[in-house]
Order: C-alpha cells, then sequence, then structure tokens
C-alpha cells in the first residue's frame, strides 16, 4: 500500500505503542502533524515552547518508564528542543525527538529555518540519525525506540527532510528482527559475569562495615524488590543518589537517605567510614564523591552498572560487574542463598548498623523550625503529609530541590523526578506535566524554585488547556537561592545578580491563564492552602510560599572537598572530631 | 564524639589511607574500529575523542572486504586510563562494530607517503634513485626538475626517507594516516 512518508511515521508510532507525543508544529514537519490529524489515534500536547515539549516527554518517561516522544519543526523549533535532549542525555532518559528538517535538495544550503541538528546533538544522544531516503524511514524510527529503551537509556533524534514525509512509498515496517539485523555492533551486556558476582558475594559476606550506593540505574531497571532482599538479608544500610531515589524505600530502617553534597550526615559518615562500597546503578558523580582522593577511602568498591564505560571512570572499582542491574542482583542473591546467606562477622557488622544509629540520632535531617516565617523545608513536609507520601514529586533547579530531596520520603522508583545530570532550571513544571498525563492515577506537585518556575512557566497554558490538574509549589524566597547560598558561604555574601523580588504576582498569574492561584506569607496558611489544591482536579493549582528568603541548604559538603568537610545543618564546620578518623 | 567512637577505639584508630586516582602513563596508542559506513560516523568519533580533550594525532579510514563496513586506525596521544574510557565509549557508538587498542598487543602498522623531491642536477637525480632503491620504493612521476617518490612502510621509515632527501628540497608531501592489523603469527623482523 502506498502511504506518506508522514503517514509511515505516525503508524510506525503506533506500532511502537505510543499513546501521547509532545511537541509544537512548524513548515518542516507540517506533513507529520496532518497525518497525526487524520489519523486521530496518538493524543498531541501541543507545549508552548519546544523545551517544554522536550521535559514534558522526558517526565512522561521518568515518571512510566516508558519512551516518551517529542517533536518540532525544523530550524529554531529543533534548537529549542537542544536543552531538553542534553537534559535527556545526562539522565539517561528514554526519549526519542523528531524533528523536521528542510527538503533533501536543500541541505547543505542556509535554506529557510534550516539547522544542523544532528550535528548540533552529536554529543547528546546516544544516538541521532538524519533520514536520507523514504525507505530508511520506518526502519529509523523503530531503531530510534529500541536503541532509546534498551542498555543504558537514553535520547535519539531523527531528523525527517519534508520531502521524505511528502512522498509515497510502499515499504513495510521492520520486524524486531530485522531491527536486530540492521544494527550489528548494539548489543547490550545484560547477564553480569558469574565470575565476578560470585567475588562480589564473598566481598559482601566478608565486609564489617558495609554500604549500599544505590543511583539512578536501579530506578530505570526497577529493581526495589531486588534491593531491600540484598540488604535486609546482609544487613547493609542503603544510601542513594538523587537519581536513586525511591529505588530503595526511604522509611525503611536502613535506609541512609541521600549522600553527597546535600547528602546526610549519616549517609555521609556511613560512605567515609565504610569497609566496602556497592555501586549500583550509580557513576561516581562528583556531586556524590567530592574529592574522590578522600570519597570512601577504606573500601573495596563492587560497581553494578549496565553501561561498562561507567565503571572505573572517575574511581577505579574492585569488582566491575556490566550488565542490568535487576538481572545482577538476582544472580547475586542466588548466589549467596547458595552459600547460605552468612556473614563472617556477624557481630562487627551489628555494631556498624549500631553506630549508624548513632549518627543517625545525632545529626537527623532537620531544620530551626519558626512560628512566624514559612521555612521552605516546613512546606516540603507539609506536602509530604498531605500526599501521605503518596505523591510524584518534579522539582526545577535548586534550593527547593535539595529540600524535595531531603524532607519528602520517597517509597517507590519513578516518585521524585528531577533534573540530576543537568540541572536544568525550568525542567519541574514541564516534566511534572508529562508525569501528570503518564501518571493520571498519582497527585503530582512540582516543588519549583521562582526562578526556576520562570523558565519555562509559559506552559502554564498547556496545563489548563489539557486540564492536567499538576500542583506547583512555588518555594519563593526571591533570590536565585542556591547561587545566593554559594555567595554567601564562599563569597563573603556578595549577592551578584540574584535577587529576584521584582516578581509576577504569581495568583494572578495563575487566574489570567485560567488556573487557580494560592499565597501563603504565614506557617498557619500552608497546610490550609495544601487542601485546597488538592480538592482540584480539573486545572493546575499554582501555590505560591513567601518563605524565609535566606534558608541554607545543609549539610553540605563544599563542591571539590572532602566528606570531613561538611557543613552541619547548625551551620557549624562539623565533624572535626568525628570523620577525621576511620572507624577501624 | 564518646557516643559513636569510644576513647579505647580512638587510639586504636587508623589514619584514613585516601584513595588513590590511577593517573595512567601518556603514550601513543593504536585504536583499530571497525564501523558501519553511516552517515557522520566520522564526526560522531572525532567528537567523542575531542569532547575528551585529545587530539587526532593520525588517521585512515577505508572500506573493508565487507560492503557497508569500513575500517579506521586512529592514532592519539594520551593517559592511559582515559584512553582506556575513550574506547569504551568508542565502543558504545551505535555505529561502531569492534574497537580494539593495538598499542599493546603485536601488530603491524603502515603507512603511505608521496613525496616530491626537487632533483634538478644529475647528482641529485641519481642519489635519490639510490635512496629508492634501498628504502625500497617506487619513483611514480618523473619530470625534469622532479622526481615523485611512493613510500610505504612503518612510520620510522617514512621518516628516515624524509630525512635524507630532505637536503636536496621537497617541493611537496602526501602522507596517508597509519594503517595497522593484529599479528597473528610471531612478530618477525620487519621486512
Ligand atoms: C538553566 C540554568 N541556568 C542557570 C543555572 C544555575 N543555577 C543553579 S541553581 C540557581 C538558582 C535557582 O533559583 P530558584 O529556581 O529560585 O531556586 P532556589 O535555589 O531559590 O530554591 C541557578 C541560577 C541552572 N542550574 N540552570
Amino acid at each position: 500500500m502506498l502511504r506518506k512518508g508522514a503517514d509511515i511515521v505516525i503508524q510506525t508510532l503506533k506500532e511502537e505503542g505510543v499513546e501521547i507525543v509532545f511537541g509544537h508544529p512548524g513548515g518542516a514537519i507540517m506533513e507529520v502533524y496532518d497525518a497525526l490529524y487524520r489519523d486521530g489515534g496518538i493524543r498531541h500536547i501541543l507545549a508552548r515552547h519546544e523545551q517544554g515539549a522536550g521535559h514534558m516527554a522526558e517526565g512522561y518517561a521518568k515518571a512510566t518508564g516508558k519512551v516518551g516522544v517529542a517533536m518540532s519543526t525544523s530550524g529554531p523549533g529543533a534548537t529549542n528542543l537542544v536543552t531538553a535532549i542534553a537534559d535527556a542525555y545526562m539522565d539517561s532518559v528514554p526519549v526519542v525527538f523528531i524533528t523536521g528538517q528542510v527538503p533533501t535538495h536543500l541541505i547543505g544550503n542556509d535554506a529557510f529555518q534550516e539547522v544542523d541538528i544532528v550535528g548540533i546533538t552529536r554529543p547528546i544522544t546516544k544516538h541521532n540519525f538524519l533520514v536520507k531516503g523514504i525507505e530508511e524511514l520506518p526502519l529509523a524510527i523503530r531503531q530510534a525506540f529500541y536503541i532509546a529503551r534498551t542498555g543504558r537509556p537514553g535520547p535519539v533524534l531523527v531528523d525527517i527532510p519534508k520531502d521524505i514525509t511528502q512522498k509515497l512509498s510502499d515499504v513495510s515496517i521492520p520486524s524486531l528482527e530485522e531491527l536486530k539485523e540492521s544494527l550489528p555492533g548494539y548489543r547490550p551486556h545484560l547477564e553480569g559475569n558469574l565470575q565476578q558476582i560470585r567475588k562480589a558475594v564473598r566481598l559482601i559476606m566478608e565486609a564489617k562495615r558495609p554500604v549500599l550506593y544505590v543511583g539512578g540505574g536501579a530506578v530505570q531497571a526497577e529493581a526495589q524488590k531486588e534491593l531491600v532482599e540484598l540488604a535486609e538479608l546482609m544487613k547493609i544500610p542503603v544510601a542513594t543518589t538523587n537519581m536513586g531515589k525511591g529505588a530503595f524505600p526511604e522509611l525503611h530502617p536502613l535506609a541512609l537517605h541521600m549522600l553527597g553534597m546535600h547528602g546526610t550526615y549519616y549517609a555521609n559518615m556511613a560512605v567515609y567510614n565504610c569497609d566496602l562500597l556497592i555501586a549500583v546503578g550509580a557513576r561516581f558523580d562528583d556531586r556524590v564523591t567530592g574529592k574522590v582522593e578522600e570519597f570512601a577511602p577504606q573500601a573495596k568498591i563492587i560497581h553494578i552498572d549496565i553501561d561498562p564505560a561507567s565503571i572505573s571512570k572517575n574511581i577505579v572499582v574492585d569488582v566491575p560487574i556490566v550488565g542490568d542491574v535487576k538481572i545482577v542482583l538476582r544472580k547475586l542473591l542466588e548466589e549467596i542463598k547458595r552459600e547460605g546467606a552468612k556473614l563472617y562477622f556477624p557481630e562487627e557488622r551489628q555494631k556498624w548498623l549500631e553506630r549508624i544509629e548513632g549518627w543517625k540520632k545525632k545529626h537527623p535531617l532537620t531544620y530551626r523550625k519558626s512560628n512566624t516565617v514559612i521555612k521552605p523545608q516546613y512546606v516540603i513536609e507539609q506536602i509530604y503529609e498531605a500526599t501521605k507520601g503518596d505523591a510524584i514529586i518534579s522539582t526545577g533547579v535548586g534550593q527547593h530541590q535539595m529540600w524535595s530531596a531531603m524532607f519528602y520520603k520517597y517509597s517507590f522508583p519513578r516518585q521524585f523526578i528531577n533534573s540530576g545530570g543537568l540541572g536544568t532550571m525550568g525542567f519541574g513544571f514541564p516534566a511534572g506535566i508529562g508525569a501528570k498525563l503518564g501518571r493520571p492515577d498519582k497527585e503530582v506537585f512540582v516543588i519549583d524554585g521562582d526562578g526556576s518556575f520562570m523558565m519555562t512557566m509559559q506552559e502554564l497554558i498547556t496545563a489548563v488547556q489539557y486540564k492536567v490538574p499538576v500542583k506547583v509549589a512555588i518555594i519563593n524566597n526571591g533570590y536565585l537561592g542556591m547561587v545566593r547560598q554559594w555567595q554567601e558561604l564562599f563569597y563573603e555574601r556578595r549577592y551578584s545578580e540574584v535577587d529576584l523580588s521584582i516578581q509576577p504576582d504569581f495568583v494572578k498569574l495563575a487566574e489570567a491563564c485560567g488556573a487557580v492561584g494560592f499565597r501563603a506569607e504565614k506557617p498557619s496558611e500552608v497546610r490550609e492552602i495544601i487542601e485546597e489544591a488538592l480538592k482540584i482536579q480539573d486545572r493546575p493549582v499554582i501555590m505560591d510560599f513567601h518563605v524565609d528568603r535566606e534558608e541554607n541548604v545543609l549539610p553540605m559538603v563544599p563542591a571539590g572537598k572532602s566528606y570531613r568537610d561538611m557543613i552541619l545543618e547548625d551551620g557549624k564546620k562539623a565533624v572535626e572530631a568525628e570523620t577525621m578518623y576511620l572507624v577501624g | 564524639m564518646a557516643d559513636t567512637i569510644g576513647s579505647a577505639e580512638l587510639n586504636a584508630v587508623k589514619t584514613p589511607i585516601f584513595r588513590e586516582v590511577k593517573k595512567g602513563e601518556v603514550r601513543k596508542h593504536i585504536i583499530t574500529l571497525t564501523v558501519r559506513n553511516e552517515l557522520g560516523v566520522l564526526a560522531r568519533i572525532a567528537t567523542l575523542i575531542a569532547g575528551k580533550g585529545y587530539n587526532i594525532e593520525d588517521l585512515s579510514v577505508g572500506e573493508t572486504h565487507e560492503k557497508g563496513i569500513s575500517r579506521m586506525t586512529l592514532e592519539v596521544i594520551g593517559d592511559d586510563v582515559v584512553i582506556d574510557q575513550v574506547v569504551k565509549q568508542l565502543r558504545k557508538l551505535i555505529d561502531t562494530i569492534k574497537v580494539k587498542d593495538l598499542t599493546d598487543t603485536p601488530h603491524v602498522e603502515r603507512e603511505l607517503a608521496l613525496i616530491k623531491v626537487h632533483t634538478a642536477t644529475p647528482r641529485a637525480r641519481d642519489e635519490v634513485l639510490r635512496l629508492v632503491e634501498i628504502f625500497r620504493c617506487r619513483i611514480v612521476d618523473v619530470s625534469p626538475e622532479t622526481y615523485s617518490v611512493e613510500i610505504t612502510g612503518t612510520e620510522d621509515k617514512v621518516n628516515a626517507f624524509i630525512e635524507l632527501v630532505r637536503p636536496f628540497g621537497i617541493k611537496e608531501m602526501a602522507r596517508t594516516g597509519k594503517v595497522a592489523m593484529k599479528r597473528e603469527s610471531i612478530p618477525q623482523e620487519e621486512e
């Protein structure tokens, strides 16, 4: 049957199970939009900016585990996607980006709205390609989905010249077999080497002070059950990264919560003093390790990761295991049980857990409470209580992001959605819209900074148009807060260009867009408006929380410093006595 | 402090042994790749290496016996540990089928150069001819003023030849990048 290229695009998306596409049309992609209209089988969300469409697709993918799809026209449409593409790349989010391109015969001519988007996005995509002929079109799209979701997931871009979307062809959609054959060099390694797994088992049983260090790979693999079983069986406390939140339930007694720059005292102490670090789907990011030379200085390291290039990249490890986190953990558990799940030093292990309990008691996550001014942490605690810990939280980047990581307790994977790797202000709101569209069964709260929100706030109208009931809590401190915090701590309070005290009235803004707006200026109003917001289910809500302007995120390990330099919640340069010494 | 580390323990506490960050030796690496000959594959590889802050010193590409499959040989100077990382990243590219660092494996290396030498005097013509014979290369173009010489061999051999003819005056020169292949036999004497 002869079909237009544009119809082939839509048909292939449907074959891939795509239900929703985020995008913004334009000349070079118009045929595809026409086919979308004629077909009627795929929902399209018209974002007001392509960056918004990209983050929505990411939020959708992060919340559901499915592949997100974002679409734009050539030139400026495509370049507006770039930030979202880079963001997806850094956080290994499976998103297929489809861009229109000028007709084949104009490529390279500086034609109207031409840009070499394949060239621009080469270093920030897992793979990308320009479709050169209509015969390649269905295979290209199938390859894009396959590459995006398998192995270490990531963004894939497919650039389609306009004439190809207009041409007629009877090319069929390739089968999975044909698809695999077309990618001879692409074979993600899933199984994990048994020899290495056995070595790891031995180290785990022999360790006196082990710690699990869990990252986004464990969320991607949905390995929560296996992690809990391993931690409980072998009595191992579990620290998670920002991206790993929810991979291990945070109310579990073995949970150490977040480690690293804004990690808890007890997580960082445990990592600093451990004799075995088991990294699971984590990549030793510099926000986690601080000064690498002093990261887990006494520990042997086991590293489980699907990406061989992630292993020994920043820190040389003792036992590398390449494979899917879930599959490897299952095998590891099998081996442990075959060995009778024994511990060589059960008393030491017990002492270790007690010591950690001590650290937890001594320096729990906390903040100075107030009856007169709203503390940002208090807002997040109240959101946590009002939603009974069951909401999906999406955030921008800055202090509010870190407080959201610290003061909401996450118990399931894909519950905490934020821009970990690229740190993109403006990510949270559109990503929250995408998450809510993917998970309509869950309450989705966007906890945003006033600065971050303003970067993509035009999507408010998108959320109104599609009746997406996301709840936006703006932690409004009238500052680019995180930058101000660094200026306070490391630049002698020279507050260079961080003042945001001139701002729109967010309540009126909400109303102008047909959303609902609330404002809280006193602590007593906080819970009230959250409860009010929760009642609204047919449109977005903006809650403008005027918080303490100069509150800081603590604890904090200054960039590039050792855990020993951690500044504690009372602002004291802590630790002096304790972390100076390793538990021996 | 007292509630976590007892004083007896404190005395027994070890001084921290900080993790060493491994730094590798900086040297020349020969990397060969088998790749799908797709649009942009070369750019992708070059971008990746440049993105790690390394320069490609030397590069050659050509088709293999299989259609649509090309073979590349790259020379990069860098830290062993980082090059290992580059190789792993190259392996991850969708278009690469095989990537090998041949540096520590016995392998054969060849390159080709075309050198146009000034040979206006009979003495120069004789001398260059003799060198061509000694080096077992070929003259591929002759004019009253010049000889154009084709030489293949290891980098050292090509360099040696160039140095010997340089005094006559080199008018033009073109060198290919290296091609390299793993040896199947026990290393033998070169040529
Ligand atoms: C797009 C972008 N630009 C700049 C930055 C640098 N940056 C990091 S945090 C921050 C301040 C964020 O302010 P806000 O969103 O109000 O959140 P707060 O820290 O006040 O909670 C800035 C400017 C960034 N991360 N992203």
